[in-house]
């Protein structure tokens, strides 16, 4: 008979005394982690199966998929009852996080399955951050391995605090007891400092059942709970009581110029009517009038409750705005510390922008410092520059406003902020606050300058000078205003210095001897530099015919912030297009010193760009231009 | 401080958040109302996110053609009593086509819904979509995010999906991408027939069983909802007590034998069922993988 349904099938007439029942047994949500093929799918298989949750067409399927793909002989593999995508199924391995459901007398439960690759870090974090509790699985034979303290660490960082070490493929190493308590004290040394509540070893075959719904007669030295006796009875209750209230406000709700609401998820406390609340940010302060919901007004709603509320004064508050008990003020600032974990292969620069959505607020920012990464294996600070994917790190984090924040340890939902990537929108870090940093005042801001970075920073690019050399006629200017187009659909910030057009103003006073050459450039490259500083992308078109003066312009920027783009056009081809009518002077001899005609051109020996125009169209070329500045990490 | 939080307020408080969230973050959401118990559960949750507001968005059917006329006229009947706009869509050049699922298998769910619901998501330019899919039904299913990502051809790409944290979801896009968003991801069937129990709400009668004319086909149960339905030579229709767990086009759409005629009794029969709620969902055998499939084409 089922493990849960006797209750039910014997006497189905207190059905809803069961629901009932049903209705107040807890939640708990856990994951799977750990590396791979220590068996993580395969356990929560064995969980599904041996507690009778698995439908007879699914158990059908199984069967039949277990012949095809599966890599446990003759037996079911349970694996393939988790890993739903064809991908999984095909490769033998776990993608992407599985979630699924079960139910006992005692507890529902919602598990994670996670994938074991370093590759797909991102998405086991994912099943972490909504987990209370982290089934580590171990093979009996590995014991600990790197990925069992990535992941170990990941979950401690997202907020875990309960662990079960599943030693599992225990019948793989004879049941050994020594086995067992090696690896329990390897594990437990090595999370030592991750801050766990609880945990829990305990001896398993996931594949044969022992010790996870019921305790195995092969491991007679292990007293302890089976998995799902363990599972059934922890108590992962976190101690929030007696946190103050805080409310983001997710959405104003006007229906009419009667009713002015707040809706939004409580992230910590408890509020009633008549209760004082503060607008985080502006200071200002009201009473709450009602907790409305269809089913009512609420007398009282806690942490977790989707809740409306109206003030009794109309004061301005919007998404993003948090309201707090005025008697402990939450902190607002620019600046926090806290841990990533980075999620892209795009490698994190600090100072690049993105946005940083925190609570129902989300805001420019930047990284500005990598204060250590955290090497994995050993947990040590070990200084770095950039990170990479999977990289785990203690940063700096600057906004461009001020923003209520809590650490991640006090109020999780005001402390974690994820990282999202401004060109592509995709989520490429996650983040738990430490500690805020209070709030610069106006003493030390008149100590910090207001530099180039962040001019640049506010403008969400890093500052560049694109240099276009050419000939005449090679399509300088035409690539350049394309480049700035897409620049500015972009919402860069850019501008474009043209040969011509500086020549009718700032260098009106030059000619075209070498000297007047040299100086036109070298006024180009002060112009542009004073642009740089002011935060934007310059894109300068100047024919710069001499390698010298290119190199001198280089030299008044930093590096990597002055890319030189040769447009190659062969001069015969120049002289064909000849848009504004000059070879053909030139070749009348109307013209002196034209560069190509009667002048050399000096083409760049090392140019950042070249760009072939006999061998792409404009739009290509100004595509290469645009390819070139995102990876270079001038714009994102 | 107040008792526990109970289970199902707590799905509830979680399905709230992020139908609002949706509704701060993106540009034109849609909800796609498919009528059955899924949709009625997820809609009722809408009209508490926003009360005393009524939903800022629109209702998206897509109507095959080939529903039962009790979900039409349930269909209608909520949309008046509600207040809300319902767009409902149709591939009306497939239809003019003739093409119908007796004869076109697979092509008619890809034309008549997946086409059908990509086309209307284009059109009126909706950027997000809510859809009552539930992680527990499918194995696809169980790894889809809740804020779900689409590329701008309306394309999923299962191997490569967004991270997500806690309940903060990113719902920014690029021009022409687009999410379908999943209020009712970690809720189970149970919950579902449990939370309609205590919210009382009303569902397609379907759901409850009656007697009603059916054929037997592959082991299924096929109600003979009306003339277009072709039976096959020498396959007479019988009158059974009969009942759905899950609601699609009627051809395609298998009944079981049930006398459950209240609420509590579709629950305790939950309890014995050994088959999965998709089991009478003959469009999910026709090949295998087939809701991946279907999901990545863009099919809810």
């Amino acid at each position: 008979m089922d493990a849960m349904v006797p209750a039910l099938a014997v006497t189905p007439s207190p059905l809803e005394q069961f629901l009932g029942r049903q209705e107040r047994v807890g939640l708990l949500r856990f994951l799977t982690c750990g590396s791979v093929d220590d068996g993580k799918s395969t356990l929560i298989g064995r969980l599904l199966y041996d507690t009778k949750l698995i439908f007879d067409d699914t158990l059908a399927t199984l069967e039949r998929d277990s012949a095809k793909h599966g890599t446990t002989g003759a037996d079911i593999d349970f694996a393939l009852l988790v890993d739903g995508l064809e991908a999984e199924r095909e490769q033998g391995i776990t993608i992407d996080v599985a979630y699924r459901f079960f139910t006992t007398e005692r507890r529902r439960f919602i598990v994670a399955d996670t994938p074991g690759h370093e590759q797909y870090t991102r998405n086991m974090a994912t099943g972490a951050s909504n987990a209370e509790l982290a089934v580590v699985l171990v093979d009996a034979r590995q014991g600990v391995l790197t990925q069992t303290r990535r992941h170990s660490f990941i979950a401690s960082l997202l907020g875990i605090r309960h662990v079960v070490l599943a030693i599992n493929k225990i019948d793989l190493v004879g049941f050994s007891e020594a086995r067992f308590n090696q690896i329990r004290d390897d594990y437990a040394a090595a999370v030592r400092d991750l801050g766990f509540k609880t945990l829990a070893a305990i001896p398993m075959s996931a594949r044969f059942g022992d010790n996870v719904i019921a305790p195995s007669a092969r491991t007679p030295w292990y007293e302890g709970p089976s998995l799902l006796a363990h599972l059934e009875t922890i108590d992962v209750d976190a101690d929030d009581a007696e946190k103050p209230f805080r409310l983001p406000v997710q959405w104003v709700n006007r229906p009419d110029l009667d009713f002015r609401g707040y809706a939004g998820t409580i992230a910590s406390g408890v509020i009633r009517p008549g209760d004082r609340v503060t607008v985080a940010a502006s200071g200002r302060t009201s009473t709450v009038a009602r907790i409305v919901t269809m089913d009512g007004d609420l007398h009282e709603a806690g942490a977790g409750s989707a809740v409306t509320i109206t003030l009794a004064d109309q004061i301005d508050i919007s998404r993003g705005d948090v309201l707090a008990a005025p008697d402990a003020p939450v902190a607002v600032t620019d600046k926090f510390d806290a841990h990533v974990v980075w999620l892209s292969e795009h490698t994190l620069f600090p100072g690049r922008s993105y946005v940083i959505k925190l609570g129902t607020r989300s805001v420019s920012g930047s990284i500005t410092r990598i204060r250590h990464r955290i090497d994995i294996n050993s947990f040590e600070h070990v200084p770095a520059e950039t990170l990479g994917v999977n990289d785990v790190a203690a940063v700096s984090v600057s906004l461009t406003a001020p923003i209520a924040v809590e650490r991640f340890a006090d109020v999780p939902e005001l402390g974690g902020f994820i990282v999202i990537d401004r060109l592509t929108n995709a989520t490429v870090g996650v983040g738990m606050v430490d500690s805020a940093v209070q709030a610069s005042t106006n003493i030390v801001w008149h100590d910090l300058a207001v530099d180039r970075a962040a001019r640049a920073a506010m403008k969400g690019q890093q500052p560049a000078a694109i240099w276009f050399t050419g000939l005449s006629g090679a399509g300088k200017s035409t690539v350049a205003n394309l480049v700035d187009r897409k620049l500015h659909a972009l919402g860069r910030h850019t501008f474009i210095l043209d040969g011509d057009n500086v020549r009718h103003g700032l260098n009106r006073d030059l000619g075209f001897s070498e000297a007047d050459r040299v100086e036109n450039i070298r006024r180009a490259a002060e112009a542009a530099r004073l642009m740089v500083d002011a935060g934007l992308i310059v894109l300068v078109s100047f024919i710069s015919p001499y390698r010298s003066d290119r190199e001198a312009a280089r030299e008044r920027f930093e590096p990597g912030e002055f890319l030189e783009a040769f447009v190659d056009t062969p001069v015969d081809e120049c002289r064909r297009r000849d848009p504004k009518g000059l070879y053909a002077r030139a070749d009348k001899g109307l013209i002196r010193n034209f560069t190509g005609v009667s002048a050399p051109y000096e083409a760049p020996e090392h140019p950042e760009l070249h760009l072939r125009t006999d061998q792409a169209s404009a739009e290509e070329l100004a595509d290469r231009v645009i390819d070139e500045l995102r990876r270079r990490a001038i714009i994102v | 401080m107040s008792d526990r939080i109970s289970h199902l307020k707590r799905l509830e408080n979680e399905s709230i958040r992020i139908i609002r969230e949706v509704v701060a973050e993106c540009r034109a959401p849609v909800f796609l109302y498919s009528i059955g118990k899924d949709s009625t559960v997820m809609l009722h949750l809408a009209m508490k996110a926003f009360y005393p507001s009524k939903p800022p968005f629109p209702l998206l059917h897509v109507d095959t053609g080939w529903k039962f006329r009790e979900m039409i006229a349930f269909r209608d009947a909520a949309v008046r009593r509600l207040g809300l706009e319902l767009i409902v869509a149709t591939n009306e050049d497939a239809r003019r086509q003739g093409i119908n699922p007796f004869d076109h298998g697979g092509y008619y769910t890809h034309a008549m819904k997946t086409e059908a619901l990509k086309a209307a998501l284009r059109q009126h330019g909706f950027d997000a979509a809510f859809g009552g899919a539930r992680r527990d039904e499918e194995k696809s299913r169980a790894k889809e995010r809740v804020f779900s990502f689409r590329t701008a051809a309306q394309e999923w790409d299962p191997k490569n999906q967004r991270p997500e944290f806690w309940q903060l979801y990113n719902g920014r896009m690029n021009p022409g991408e687009s999410l379908r968003v999943f209020p009712l991801s970690n809720w189970t069937e149970l919950d579902i027939w449990h939370y309609i129990m205590l919210e009382k709400l009303d569902i397609v009668p379907l759901y409850f069983a009656a007697e009603r004319p059916v054929v037997t086909r592959d082991g299924s149960l096929i109600v003979v909802h009306d003339e277009r339905m072709r039976l096959h030579p020498g396959e007479v229709p019988e009158t059974k007590l009969v009942r759905f767990r899950s609601l699609g086009c009627y051809p395609l759409t298998a009944a079981h034998e049930s006398d459950a005629t209240t609420l509590p009794e579709i629950v305790a029969e939950m309890f014995t069922a050994r088959t999965s709620e998709r089991g009478g969902r003959l469009i999910d055998r026709d090949e295998k993988d087939s809701m991946e499939k279907k999901k990545r084409e863009g099919y809810f």
